[in-house]
């Protein structure tokens, strides 16, 4: 047992922080998914181009200036997606939003690979959580150590954010039922933008931490965290914030302990093997909710 | 349908298969006689690659347009087709350059050579490739069938992702190294038969059939599909895709016919990643994203989902656009002039800026669900190469409508 | 009931036999049996939201019931009873009843292969598609023919006896004029006869029709009970309908059924209907209300 925890110890809380990570991303997908039924498929590159902002930022400013400045662009950028390519929509059948995201997310990925010339951009070295720590014996960065913190601290405020204040009443009401929250005076777009705003906002945090675990950030970098996050979203249950969270723990768990064990190949397409297995199991995921269509 | 009616009818039948032999033999003269200019050296490629993606295109429009199936698995399917198609007509030969990290490969056997052997060197690339094509669609079906047992019970998006996920399972498993004795690991396939091997040598001349070959294939294919989405069972397909429950209720089985739409359009992809690969002369599991599915949808929105012609025509035009009209934005020239923000990439900034206006303000794309008629073409507008061989296919459809 | 049977002399079409539907913690049907006889216009009534539309979706095969039996030509077409979660749950009776003979639970693609057809309350026309074509694709259950067949046109000859019937079921319901027409353009009262017209494009022996005459003036709804008797010496068709409209009922019902709250509360000739009490209380104490 100590045998198996001393070699696999490093992966797992590797995992727990990619996991931390995940969720933050996650929420966000099942946010919008609650409220508006749309796999947002342009939210892990709107996680990439925070990490981008980051690095030009860091390039002409100073840290604390740099920060603040990538979530807040993170935040702007994800309403203006919003306000530009889904409000259009609202009316119109599932299958255009899905499409008018998967066109951001290309516009976005190609917007990217226009102003860094398609070179990798050097991720800078944040102070403090890029740190070296060591940890039951084991050297690791700060980040891996801040990142469940932060992610558990942030998912505690977003609940009770979402069980009482006013908007956060809203926000349930339309993910139960839109039309009729419509005719209650609930003022959908501002729900909606409001909820853009707190996915991007935890997009943002989620890439700071994310990135420092790497050296670089290219122009698809967000397209495979952001699908193990939206994996990670279903699989707890699409439209529920604890589901999402420990889905996505799970998820990076099992995929650092998949790479400890030496099948690398396979710990992406693992996590696509765990939503197919969930999608035929429990199609609703671990904490969702069962709906009827009626006839 | 009136005498009038049917006389125009056959007239229409007797242009449009003018307009192909004038097609075909247009193809024959690029391929033969014209100078390789630069226009026929840009014009060449964009061809090729515009048919093959207009085969991908009306696939995934068979099912995402036709049978309302939101499947993005489009370039898993076109992986295995590919690699099928490249472990079977690679040189016997050629195995240890290639599989230089696995001995050689398992698989010591060449389709092309084994025809080559009855029929000569040329009969073995056209024939032997054209069965290899279709062995890539058979495998590419039958992934499909048992992926589409477990998936196709999900509804909308949650397809969607499911497929997406098996995308990327059969990504990583293509790339498996146990598997390197076939699939070659993570490295690439090459050496097998492409496009420039379908020649013919009479008397010391050449005769070169590099972009007749595609352009054969898929029109044949998509003759195919346009019969069946004429067929009883496109009509099932609609139904399904306009009202599932009510297409239940009419005595059509869903599970059977999402099942055959989903091979059958699998197959087809299949075919189309065959294609690529002879196009591409080498392939690579890791280039096969679902970056590549997702442009293939948008080219079957901007044509129009559930047309077959704007399917054609978007990829086509994409293509063109993509790989030629818009080059010169990444130049750093306009007009002679030195422009700054031209620079590498900004052809694609702009190309997905002109898509998302598409998507939100012209949703219904080219087409719409209409199909482009011979009235529509005599009209006036003589375009690309590639409407005229789509109109062949739209008099097909009316003569199977009578 | 028995004696009904034994007195008219007719197979049972349809028999359902204890059918409960509860979802979650709510029955929606309770315990319901009736019998529908051959050649005759059967009418299942009640309050809104008494269960009907939730009954021909058991009958139909679009909800699993959680208890139950329906037989359709004698033989046993829908059979279940509460597994999983449901077993502590199930409010309704007879749970114990079909726990030996195993469930069946046939899609309803296969039920309308049986010889069942359906409309729908709120009208399912496909909507893409010209009126001509909505009923010619309720034809191809019945055809013979597969997918080569029909994509290489090896079937020229069904596919012209399928167009041919398609014309001439249309020229019958006087929908022949507006056959290229898309289904959603046509006036209210056609669609719906266009939804009888798919669902005979089946060739059904039993025609469940759901609210046929809901949006409809006097003067169309009298049509219709026209219609619905023309087709049933017609087709030989037993038809199994439910309607808020008491005129149409009560002049062409054989027998009716009323629920409430999922259960049975009267049964009989629309006489007998018309004066009891419990259904004047139930039913026709809410209309004096509208």
């Amino acid at each position: 047992m100590s045998g198996f925890l001393n070699a696999y110890l490093p992966h797992i809380l590797t995992g727990i922080s990619v996991g931390g990570q995940y969720a933050l991303i996650a929420i966000g997908y099942t946010m919008v998914y609650g409220i508006l039924r749309l796999i947002n498929f342009a939210h892990g590159d709107v996680f990439m181009v925070a990490g981008l902002v980051m690095v030009y930022a860091t390039a002409s400013m100073p840290m604390y200036i740099s920060i603040p400045l990538v979530i807040i662009a993170t935040v702007l950028l994800g309403f203006v997606i919003e306000r530009v390519a889904y409000k259009p929509l609202r009316s119109a059948p599932r299958m255009s939003v899905m499409i008018s995201a998967i066109g951001v997310s290309y516009l976005l990925q190609n917007c990217a690979l226009y102003f860094t010339g398609g070179l990798p951009q050097t991720y800078p070295v944040i102070p403090f959580i890029s740190d070296s720590v060591t940890v039951f014996g084991q050297t690791t960065k700060m980040v891996t150590l801040i990142t469940p913190v932060l992610t558990l601290l942030l998912v505690v405020i977003l609940s009770l954010l979402i069980k009482y204040t006013k908007m956060g009443m809203a926000m349930r009401a339309v993910s139960k039922d839109f039309e009729t929250s419509q005719l209650m005076g609930i003022k959908i777009n501002s729900v909606i933008s409001f909820t853009f705003i707190i996915g991007c906002f935890l997009a943002a945090v989620g890439s700071l931490l994310y990135f420092t675990n790497y050296q670089s950030v290219i122009p698809t970098s967000g397209a495979m965290p952001g699908l193990k996050a939206f994996v990670a979203a279903v699989f707890g249950g699409i439209g529920s914030i604890p589901g999402a969270v420990i889905g996505a723990f799970i998820i990076g768990i099992c995929e650092n302990l998949i790479k400890g064990a030496g099948w690398t190949t396979f710990s992406d397409a693992f996590t696509f093997v765990l939503l197919i297995v969930i999608l035929l199991a429990k199609p609703t995921g671990i904490f969702g909710e069962k709906a009827t269509d009626k006839v | 349908m009136t005498k009038i009616e049917q006389k125009k009818s056959k007239k229409g039948t007797w242009i449009a298969l003018c307009c192909i032999a004038a097609l075909y033999v247009l193809l024959f003269l690029i391929d033969n006689v014209f100078p390789s200019t630069s226009f026929i050296v840009m014009l060449t490629p964009v061809l090729k690659k515009g048919a093959i993606y207009s085969l991908l295109c009306v696939s995934m429009n068979l099912l995402n347009g036709f049978t309302g199936l939101f499947s993005l698995g489009q370039a898993g399917f076109m992986l295995i087709g590919a690699y099928t198609y490249a472990i079977f007509t690679i040189p016997v030969a050629e195995h240890m350059s290639v599989y230089q990290y696995f001995d050689g490969g398992a698989i010591q056997f060449s389709i092309p050579e084994a025809i080559g052997s009855i029929l000569g060197p040329t009969g073995g690339a056209f024939f032997g490739s054209i069965i290899a094509i279709i062995l890539a669609g058979c495998v590419a079906a039958v992934f499909a069938a048992l992926i589409g047992i477990p998936v196709l019970r999900l509804k909308s998006d949650y397809l969607a992702i499911a497929t997406l996920g098996f995308v990327e399972i059969i990504r990583a498993v293509f790339q498996w190294n146990s598997l390197g004795v076939i699939t070659n690991g993570s490295n690439q396939l090459r050496k097998y038969t492409a496009f420039s091997d379908m020649k013919l040598t009479i008397g010391g001349a050449t005769l070169k059939f590099g972009t007749i070959f595609p352009f054969l294939i898929v029109m044949l294919c998509i003759i195919v599909i346009v019969l069946l989405i004429n067929s009883s069972y496109g009509r099932a397909f609609k139904a399904i895709r306009d009202d599932e429950v009510a297409a239940e209720a009419m005595g059509i089985s869903l599970f059977k016919h999402k099942m055959l739409s989903f091979v059958i359009s699998c197959f087809f992809a299949g075919v189309g990643g065959a294609l690529l690969a002879m196009f591409q002369t080498t392939i690579k599991a890791q280039s096969f994203t679902s970056a590549m599915t997702y442009e293939i949808l948008l080219m079957v929105v901007i044509g129009g989902i559930g047309s077959v012609s704007g399917s054609c025509i978007a990829a086509f035009l994409y293509i063109a656009c993509s790989e030629w009209w818009l080059r010169f934005l990444d130049s750093g020239k306009f007009l002679g002039l030195s422009v700054p923000f031209f620079r590498d990439g900004f052809r694609k900034v702009v190309f997905s800026v002109v898509i998302m206006i598409i998507v939100l303000f012209f949703s219904r794309g080219i087409m719409g669900d209409r199909e482009l008629s011979f009235s529509g073409i005599a009209g006036g507008v003589k375009k690309l190469s590639g409407r005229l061989k789509k109109k062949d296919i739209e008099e097909k459809e009316d003569t199977g409508n009578e | 009931m028995s004696e009904n049977k034994a007195a008219s002399e007719v197979k049972n079409v349809l028999h359902v036999e204890n059918v409960t539907m509860q979802f979650g913690g709510v029955v929606a049907v309770n315990n319901l049996s009736l019998d529908i006889p051959q050649n005759r216009i059967i009418a299942l009534i009640g309050p809104n939201g008494a269960g009907k539309t939730t009954a021909f979706n058991c009958i139909t095969g679009v909800y699993q019931p959680t208890n139950g039996l329906v037989e359709f030509m004698g033989k046993p077409m829908v059979r279940s009873h509460p597994t999983g979660k449901m077993k502590k749950q199930y409010k309704g009776e007879n749970a114990e009843m079909y726990v030996g003979n195993g469930i069946i639970n046939p899609t309803p693609d296969k039920i309308t292969r049986l010889g069942i057809a359906r409309t729908f309350q709120n009208i399912r026309l496909w909507k893409s598609m010209t009126v001509f074509d909505n009923v010619l694709v309720a034809k191809h259950m019945r055809a013979k023919q597969n997918v080569f067949s029909a994509t290489f046109r090896g079937n020229a000859k069904e596919e012209r006896r399928m167009r041919d019937e398609t014309m001439s079921l249309l020229e019958e319901q006087g929908l022949d004029k507006v056959k290229d027409d898309l289904a959603t353009s046509l006036p209210y009262g056609l669609q719906r006869r266009l939804e009888i017209a798919r669902a005979l494009a089946t060739d059904p022996k039993l025609l469940l029709l759901d609210e046929p005459a809901a949006g409809m003036n006097p003067q169309e709804t009298q049509e219709l009970a026209e219609f619905i008797k023309e087709i049933r010496e017609k087709y030989k068709l037993t038809v199994f309908l439910i309607e808020h409209h008491m005129d149409l009922v009560m002049r062409i019902s054989d027998y009716i059924y009323v629920i409430d709250f999922g259960s049975e509360i009267a049964r009989g000739v629309p006489m007998e209907i018309q004066n009891n009490q419990r259904v004047i209380d139930a039913y026709l104490g809410v209309a004096e209300d509208e």
